[in-house]
C-alpha cells in the first residue's frame, strides 16, 4: 500500500511541476521580456547540471586534478561536439575518453 | 492565436514549410542519439531499483507513471538509505522536479494555443532531454502549427526508451557484476554536454551558460538541486542582460 502512495505521489507532484506553466499560459499571456528571458534557460540549466557532475564527481570538493576522469572526459566531449557538431560522435567519443582516462590514471 | 498564425502565413502566401510527419521524424532523430547516454544510466538505475525490494511491477509502474529519471534515481537512493518513507520521497521528488516549472514556462508561449488533449500528454512527457531538443527546434524557424509534432516525436521516443531500459536494468542489470562501480554516471553529463552545444550560438547564450556554471559552484552547498534552480535563474538573467546591452549598442 505504501508503494502505491509513493508512486502515485511522485507521479502527481511531477505532473503538476510539468503542467503548471502550460496551464497558466492558457489564461495569462507572458510579458514579452519574460518570454525573451526564458529563451536563455536551456544553456543555463544544462550547464548547471554539467558543471557539478564533472568538477565535483565525489559530491563535495571541486577537483581540477588531471586524475579527475569526469573533467577530462567532459572536456573531450565538449571539444568533439564543438568541432564536429555531431551528437553521434560526441557521446561515444566522450564516453570512450572518460573510460580510457579512468583506466590510464588507474594503473 | 492559432488563427492569427494561419492568417499571417496566408497573408505572406507561404505554405507550411514542414509537415506533421517530417516534424515528428525530426523529433525522433534529434532525440535518438541520447540513447547512447541513456543506456548506461537506465541499466544502473534498474540495477539499483532491483535491490530496493520493490517488485518488478512497481518499478515498471514508477517509470511509466512518473517518467523522471533523476527523481527516480534519488527516490531509489532514499529507499535504500532510509527505507519506505513515502511522504519524504514525494516531497524531495517535488523539489528535484521544480526545474520542470521553468521548462514549462519556456515552452508554454509556443504551446499555449494547443488544446488540452495535446497539452496534457506533452506536459506529462516533459523531460530535460525533450526540453533541450524541442527548445532548440523552436529557436530555429519552423511552422508553429507543426512544431507540436516535433515535441511528440521526441517525447514518445524518450518515453519508450526509458520503459525498455528500466526493464533491461532490473532484469539484465543484475547479471553484470558491480555495474554501479563502473563510473557509468558519466553518461549523464556527457549527454547534457551534447545537448548544450547546439544552444551556444550567440553571446547571450554563452553568457547564460558561463554565469550559470559559475553560480552553480557557489551555490553547491544548497541541498536537493536548489543550486540548480538558483544557477538557472542567474544564467537566464545574464542572457537577457547581455542581449539588452548588445541591442543598445547596435541601436
Amino acid at each position: 500500500m505504501e508503494t502505491l502512495y509513493l508512486i502515485a505521489g511522485m507521479a502527481l507532484v511531477t505532473f503538476i511541476a510539468r503542467y503548471l506553466m502550460f496551464g497558466v499560459a492558457r489564461y495569462v499571456a507572458f510579458p514579452r521580456r519574460l518570454v525573451r528571458t526564458l529563451r536563455y534557460m536551456p544553456p543555463a540549466v544544462l550547464t548547471a547540471i554539467i558543471v557539478p557532475a564533472v568538477l565535483m564527481p565525489a559530491g563535495q570538493a571541486v577537483s581540477l586534478s588531471y586524475s579527475n576522469a569526469y573533467l577530462v572526459g567532459g572536456l573531450a566531449a565538449f571539444c568533439v561536439g564543438w568541432l564536429s557538431r555531431n551528437i553521434w560522435l560526441t557521446l561515444p567519443l566522450g564516453l570512450l575518453a572518460f573510460w580510457g582516462w579512468q583506466w590510464l590514471v588507474g594503473i | 492565436m492559432r488563427s492569427a498564425i494561419v492568417q499571417a502565413a496566408d497573408n505572406q502566401g507561404v505554405r507550411p514549410a514542414s509537415s506533421a510527419r517530417t516534424e515528428f521524424l525530426a523529433g525522433v532523430r534529434e532525440t535518438a542519439p541520447l540513447i547512447v547516454g541513456a543506456i548506461p544510466f537506465g541499466i544502473v538505475y534498474g540495477t539499483l531499483a532491483g535491490t530496493t525490494g520493490l517488485s518488478l511491477m512497481s518499478i515498471v509502474a514508477m517509470s511509466a507513471l512518473v517518467f523522471a529519471g533523476s527523481a527516480q534515481f534519488i527516490a531509489v537512493g532514499l529507499l535504500l538509505a532510509a527505507g519506505m518513507n513515502w511522504p519524504l520521497i514525494v516531497l524531495i521528488t517535488l523539489v528535484v522536479n521544480l526545474r520542470h516549472i521553468f521548462y514549462g514556462a519556456a515552452l508554454a508561449p509556443h504551446l499555449r494555443f494547443l488544446p488540452l488533449r495535446w497539452q496534457i500528454p506533452l506536459a506529462f512527457w516533459l523531460t530535460d532531454e525533450t526540453f533541450a531538443v524541442v527548445s532548440n527546434r523552436y529557436n530555429r524557424t519552423g511552422d508553429p502549427l507543426q512544431l507540436r509534432w516535433h515535441y511528440l516525436g521526441s517525447a514518445i521516443f524518450a518515453y519508450a526508451s526509458w520503459q525498455i531500459l528500466t526493464v533491461l536494468g532490473v532484469t539484465a542489470g543484475q547479471l553484470v557484476p558491480r555495474v554501479a562501480s563502473w563510473g557509468l554516471d558519466f553518461a549523464m553529463p556527457v549527454t547534457f554536454i551534447a545537448l548544450l552545444i547546439p544552444h551556444l550560438k550567440n553571446s547571450p547564450m554563452v553568457a547564460s551558460a558561463l554565469v550559470s556554471g559559475g553560480v552553480v559552484l557557489l551555490a553547491a552547498p544548497l541541498p536537493h538541486k536548489l543550486d540548480l534552480l538558483v544557477a538557472t535563474l542567474a544564467g537566464a538573467g545574464a542572457g537577457i542582460v547581455v542581449e539588452t546591452l548588445l541591442t543598445r549598442k547596435d541601436g
